[in-house]
């Protein structure tokens, strides 16, 4: 089951794909089965300790086939098989990815913590630098039910395209329009990996999972989802600024040019444009354009 | 700390940070989905005073359009009294 062209438009534009409830309550119960039970733990850094050595989480090395990351029967590989699954990542990193990392992220109460009140992640970009047109995806899976109390992940959407330097961001506390993943148990975010985001502080009595995936492409990203919905004309130019009611915008066009609320004025422009050229890059097309931005500027007549 | 629209003061805020030395608070990230303050010139006007606003920096050939960092970052402080 391949995303749409709006799908995919709202990944390229927001940088993420939410699905609510997605994965079946009993994948779920397998999934916190296979991880394992810490009893009696009353830190975090043991109970982490316990779980990273004596858990059921697979020891994945960084390179292999996704399809080969987790054994048949396991609850990760009934996940990865659901259609909608499947045909996401096929959609955004293709038929043969590769596993690169995974992390079960435990956000531990204030019990865990000896008096000390739990804080919140600084805000980030995972990994480093990476200025690449080509992207991977961070997969993050929500085996349970997240509410306010409990800090779900954080997020800014919008904030993928800006090339920035892991932590270097964490000044930034809050930002206009940032979403908190509260959520039914079994939910998914897939992420394109330059996202701005950080763990909640869990102020709740449970314990919080979220397990992520990293995920890599092995050929080149161009139409890889459903692309029989895209209008032929769907690059069409249509006024600007002066728009009238502006009814004829093409959906992926509109979905392109809504901008963040965090957006600057100049700047926002500029994130226009890299939308621009991550949809020409998406597409195989370096003529296409949304509102003339990126035709006016190259515009060079001898 | 606030992260404004344009380089003008009176613009609105998109972006905050809140650093307390006194103790008292203990803010931090994503703990506030509304800003402080529309603009930082309300900020000015409840008592905070402005002690650094980011510079306008020329663009560099070949990197006009990459976009990075918040651009217009301007940092207040307020002096209270504590025990």
């Amino acid at each position: 089951m391949l995303l749409t062209s709006e799908q995919m438009a709202h990944f390229a534009a927001r940088g993420f794909l939410r699905f609510d409830g997605l994965v079946p309550a009993e994948i779920n119960r397998q999934f916190l089965s296979d991880v394992g039970a810490v009893e009696d733990e009353e830190s975090w850094d043991s109970y982490y300790r316990k779980l990273m050595t004596e858990g059921g989480l697979p020891l994945v090395p960084a390179g292999v086939s996704l399809a080969d990351a987790y054994s048949e029967e396991s609850a990760l590989a009934r996940l990865l098989a659901l259609p909608e699954v499947a045909g996401a990542i096929q959609s955004l990193v293709g038929r043969a990815p590769v596993f690169d990392h995974h992390f079960l992220h435990v956000t531990f109460p204030p019990s865990y913590y000896r008096g000390n009140a739990p804080v919140a992640q600084h805000t980030h970009q995972d990994s480093t630098i990476d200025p690449r047109r080509a992207f991977d995806i961070q997969l993050m899976y929500f085996p349970h039910e997240v509410t306010v109390e409990m800090g779900g992940t954080r997020f800014i959407p919008g904030t993928h395209l800006r090339v920035v330097s892991e932590a270097s961001i964490g000044r930034y506390q809050n930002v206009l329009g940032q979403q908190h993943m509260v959520c039914p148990a079994g939910t998914l975010l897939f992420m394109h990996m330059g996202i701005w985001h950080g763990g909640g502080a869990n102020l709740s009595d449970r314990l919080r999972y979220m397990f992520k995936i990293r995920i890599c492409p092995t050929q080149r990203q161009v139409r890889l989802w459903d692309t029989s919905d895209l209008a032929a004309d769907h690059g069409r130019q249509r006024p600007i600024f002066w728009t009238g009611r502006g009814e004829d915008a093409d959906p992926v066009q509109k979905i392109l040019m809504t901008p963040e609320p965090w957006f600057e004025h100049d700047t926002g422009r500029l994130e226009f444009m890299n939308r621009v050229r991550f949809w020409r890059f998406l597409l195989g097309d370096d003529s296409w354009d949304a509102d003339y931005w990126l035709t006016r500027i190259e515009n060079e007549p001898d | 700390m606030l992260y404004l629209k344009s380089s003008a003061l009176d613009t609105d805020v998109v972006a905050w940070a809140h650093y307390d030395g006194t103790g008292r608070h203990r803010p931090m990230a994503g703990d506030t989905s509304e800003p402080p303050y529309r603009t930082g010139v309300h900020a000015l006007r409840d008592g905070w005073r402005l002690i650094q606003a980011s510079p306008l920096v020329s663009h560099v050939r070949g990197n006009e359009f990459k976009t990075d960092y918040l651009k217009y970052e301007f940092f207040f402080e307020k002096l209270v009294e504590v025990d």
